[in-house]
């Protein structure tokens, strides 16, 4: 046992020595990588939460590997009490750390909860950007309605300055999520979901988190964050594009298709955003959704 | 023509149904001609009647749990199988290589490794051991419905049929073990795949409902004399507060698959995102049954380690009534902390911290039982046999799983990685070093009071560590591959993402769990060709604490030829200490039994007719077998002769014959 038990934590050593070489070898771990306030703060919350959960688990490990030592068959020094069963003090210690641990934990819960909460708007010097989200089979869909641009699959925000992703779906339920900005929101058709976030300048990998269908694996997007002059171009040559988002254009990109490559939309039809989340709202108006009864 | 055509056989054609994908089919072909063999070999050696006598109508709850735990095995093969496609393809989609399998297949698998390893192969261990266990460590001679369990078994096993029949003909649902909708909706999933889902839940899942019913009443009123509540070996209190769950829960999985069903079968808009329906409240619904589902599993198994702690400790249980307070809290929190499986659904501040802090408040318990058992080890004597290596998997990899659980509850972390490996990785944490090692510490440990024999030494502490070792080697990976920002579910990843490296370690360390699983096997195979050298002759092979050793080993059909009576806590470890017998000859008297009978299979396999004929929409085929299951119903309820009698005489005989089976 004793052996083995060693052989087994040594090998799990291993693992976990091994995963942390791979991991400081330059790959990129998005989470623990933030490049905005919000994912920052999320990652202090993940190394105060594995800090306090290791302040119960190593005494646990502790516990365990000295009592099998001491109180294995074989060891006849050992005392044995065969009715031992109870300690009040024992009892009130191991019931009292953890709600100790808990009561701490549910206060950083509920302080951590209300500040990260996506839907609130990051409050800073400059007003949040607006930006508007379709997830479409299988590709998004980003709208910027004050300029009435849009774009599939790719996105620049002026660094620095807060964003408010609007969030919907055209198909089934999706999750937005950029590890490096902040955490993820489901896009859900017929209703709206809000993410705030703030960028530094750089370039990020975004998915959908959330099993959709066939494409699922390349429904992937960049979020570019750049310099307000670079933002001002990108928007500028987006504007001057001939391709237009009209509904007809809609229309077609509604339409599956997988590993999308990434477009520019002038001209966003008015309202656009809106009426993708109204569609599901009255049922005659929705010409996807009113045949499920007659196949 | 056509519509005759149509009416006869509904949406069912042959050929549309035979799968066209060569893994699959290839499967298919590998399940159909295993099952020829299978019946070639019974019919060959003539061995249908004895099937059919004792096995098919039989309502002893120890042959019912025995069935229930080889219909697990089997399932667990087959969900491994998945794991190794999972594997091999994660492995190798990466950036221009396509992998193995194409998206569908590839989702079909995942959603049928989810599916098969929480309903037919945790619930099949668990309610295996329920079955085995209760009974005997209460005092009983059979469960209070006895006819209803063979039921409930053969429910799970026409569900298991069904879900497997949908590789044969058809196709697996693709949409995830828990089928969210819209995408399990008709418009997106107009395949017969989530059809077969829901249907092949709904048999085993009502069966499940049954067998809660049955093991509460069991429970609450089958007890030997003198086995007050807080008298209960803690395994059976543990299967009292999860058959209190199963009651609670389980009818809002019914009640949300039919609902689900209505929405694709008859244009409904229950869960649809247009006509006024809500998908969040599907997701709402399956997670008010699926979280409590998670502690319906994991209760069992820590139920079965109080048990093997306390005995291979050779020392009573630390903290009795801590322990049962622990199970019964984590049981009402379980059923008030749903919401953390969609905090990122939107919801205001106020509700996810609110579930984000019931969610936490589990652990509280849940760590009080882990510092009991170390403390029932401290100051005993600790055979460390494998059920105990199980239990020492599960002390260190669980309070992992539990770390990373509380972890998740805060909700804004939880944003960050929801729907990643790292969520992934959380789960198994708690399910695999929980629930499995648990049941497979529990099914060691009982295997002699079943079959009278104990299981290889050697192989099951081989397999313990195999488990052990290759869980950190498959999910450690996982781990850190949410944190780098993989979502799971994926077919395909670019290669700079550098993910690779990490699923080929996680491949590997699926591997040792694969040579563990083999290990298993052999173990049984070994155990059965050695078992004159394994022989339990006293019936109480570990030293045991509770009534089940108390009966020779394996146990008499009739369990107990007198109710034994119960003073203490360990009634039999206090009897041995004592010296007073449970029961003396004098109290033996003439005793009722239940009749074996064929109602299990029947009213399964008319649900299993169901349940295809509304998958392929053969609608006359729908109602002649609900008509049918209605009948049986009725035929059996009138039946009056469902017992028979054993005489004293009949009893002494036969307690006789066991005491000589190895004095002689």
């Amino acid at each position: 046992m004793k052996t083995k038990l060693f052989l087994t934590l040594g090998l799990v050593v291993i693992v976990a020595v091994l995963l942390t070489v791979y991991l400081t070898s330059g790959v990129n771990v998005e989470i623990l990588n933030p490049k905005g306030i919000i994912a920052e703060q999320q990652r202090d919350l993940i190394v105060l939460t594995v800090f306090l959960g290791l302040f119960v688990v190593i005494p646990v490990y502790i516990m365990t590997i000295f009592i099998i030592f001491r109180y294995h068959e074989g060891n006849k020094k050992a005392k044995y009490s065969p009715n031992f069963s109870d300690s009040l003090l024992a009892e009130t210690i191991w019931w009292g750390i953890p709600i100790i641990i808990i009561v701490f934990l549910s206060i950083v819960t509920v302080v951590s909860t209300f500040k990260l909460d996506p839907h609130k708007p990051i409050v800073g010097d400059k007003d949040p950007l607006q930006v508007q989200v379709v997830s479409l089979d299988w590709k998004w869909l980003f709208i910027y309605p004050e300029e009435s641009v849009a774009s599939v699959n790719y996105a620049v925000i002026p660094e620095g300055r807060p964003v408010d992703f609007a969030l919907t779906s055209d198909t089934v339920m999706n999750s937005f999520w950029v590890p490096q900005l902040a955490g993820q929101i489901y896009n859900m058709p017929g209703m709206i979901t809000h993410l705030n976030i703030s960028a530094d300048k750089g370039s990020y990998n975004g998915s959908s988190a959330n099993i959709s269908g066939e494409g699922f694996a390349g429904m992937k997007f960049v979020i570019q964050a750049t310099d307000q002059n670079d933002y001002k171009s990108w928007i500028k040559k987006a504007q001057a594009s001939d391709n237009q988002l009209s509904q007809s254009a809609y229309d077609e990109l509604y339409k599956p298709s997988k590993n999308n490559s990434v477009e520019q939309y002038s001209n966003v039809r008015d309202h656009l955003f809106n009426d993708v989340v109204n569609k599901y709202m009255m049922p005659d108006m929705s010409k996807n959704h009113s045949s499920e009864g007659d196949k | 023509m056509d519509s005759i055509k149509h009416f006869i056989f509904g949406d069912f054609n042959l050929v549309d149904a035979i799968p066209k994908e060569m893994v699959t089919l290839g499967g298919a072909i590998g399940i159909t001609l295993g099952l020829l063999s299978i019946l070639g070999l019974v019919t060959y050696f003539k061995k249908w009647g004895y099937l059919w006598k004792n096995w098919f109508t039989t309502i002893d709850h120890k042959k019912i749990g025995v069935m229930y735990i080889i219909v697990a095995v089997v399932m667990l093969l087959r969900g491994f199988a998945d794991v190794i496609m999972m594997r091999l393809q994660q492995a190798t989609s990466v950036g221009s290589s396509q992998g193995l399998f194409t998206a569908d297949t590839f989702q079909q698998v995942f959603s049928a490794h989810g599916t098969i390893m929480i309903f037919f192969v945790a619930m099949g261990l668990m309610f295996g051991l329920i079955n085995i266990v209760v009974p005997l460590q209460i005092g009983a001679r059979d469960v209070a419905f006895p006819a209803v369990n063979a039921i409930s078994f053969w429910l799970f096993a026409a569900g298991m049929v069904l879900i497997n029949t949908s590789m044969l003909l058809g196709e697996f649902s693709a949409a995830g073990w828990l089928a969210y909708p819209p995408l399990s909706g008709i418009e997106f999933s107009p395949g017969v795949g989530v059809d077969y889902w829901i249907w092949a839940l709904q048999v085993a899942g009502i069966g499940t409902t049954l067998s809660g019913v049955n093991f509460l009443v069991t429970i609450m009123k089958m007890r030997a004399p003198g086995m007050k509540l807080m008298k209960m070996p803690i395994f059976t209190w543990s299967v009292l507060i999860t058959m209190v769950m199963v009651i609670s829960v389980f009818p809002i999985l019914t009640g949300t698959l039919g609902m689900l069903s209505l929405d694709r079968l008859m244009g409904m808009h229950f869960f649809t995102a247009g006509g006024g329906g809500n998908m969040m409240m599907y997701v709402n619904l399956i997670w008010a049954w699926g979280h409590p589902e998670v502690y319906i599993l994991v209760l069992p198994a820590f139920g079965a380690l109080s048990d093997i702690v306390a005995t291979y400790s050779r020392k009573k249980l630390f903290g009795y009534p801590s322990m049962v307070w622990a199970l019964a809290a984590i049981a009402f929190f379980s059923m008030i902390v749903w919401l953390h499986h969609f905090f990122t659904m939107g919801a205001g501040s106020e509700v996810n911290a609110f579930f984000g802090i019931t969610t936490m408040i589990i652990a509280i318990p849940t760590g009080v039982k882990i510092f009991n058992w170390l403390f029932t080890m401290a100051r005993g004597r600790v055979r460390f046999d494998s059920p105990m290596v199980w239990f020492i998997g599960f002390v260190f990899l669980f309070t992992v799983g539990g770390m990373t659980g509380v972890m998740l509850a805060v909700p804004a972390l939880d944003y960050q990685v929801h729907n990643s490996l790292f969520l992934v990785a959380h789960f198994h944490n708690t399910i695999i070093a929980g629930v499995v090692f648990g049941l497979f510490a529990g099914v060691t440990y009982w295997f002699p009071k079943v079959f009278g024999f104990t299981l290889h030494e050697g192989l099951g502490k081989a397999a313990a560590w195999l488990w052990f070792i290759g869980f950190a080697f498959a999910f450690g990976p996982l781990y850190v591959l949410g944190l780098m920002g993989a979502t799971r579910r994926l077919d395909h990843y670019a290669e700079s993402t550098g993910w690779q490296p990490l699923f080929l370690v996680a491949g590997f360390g699926a591997a040792l769990i694969g040579v563990g699983i083999v290990c298993q096997l052999l173990q049984v195979v070994i155990s059965i060709k050695n078992r004159k050298k394994n022989l339990d002759k006293t019936g109480d092979p570990w030293n045991g604490r509770t009534l089940e050793w108390a009966v020779p080993s394996p146990a008499p059909f009739y369990n107990f030829p007198a109710i034994p009576n119960v003073t203490s806590r360990d009634a039999f470890w206090q009897a041995k200490q004592t010296k007073t017998p449970l029961w003396r000859d004098s109290d033996i008297v003439d005793i009722h039994m239940p009749k074996n009978t064929s109602i299990g299979v029947v009213i399964a396999g008319l649900a299993f007719v169901v349940g295809f004929a509304i998958v392929w929409h053969i609608v006359w085929l729908a109602v002649v077998g609900l008509v049918a299951i209605i009948v049986s119903v009725i035929v059996r309820a009138t039946n009056d002769d469902t017992s028979y009698t054993i005489t004293r005489e009949e009893l002494l005989a036969m307690e006789k014959e066991h005491k000589q089976r190895y004095t002689a």
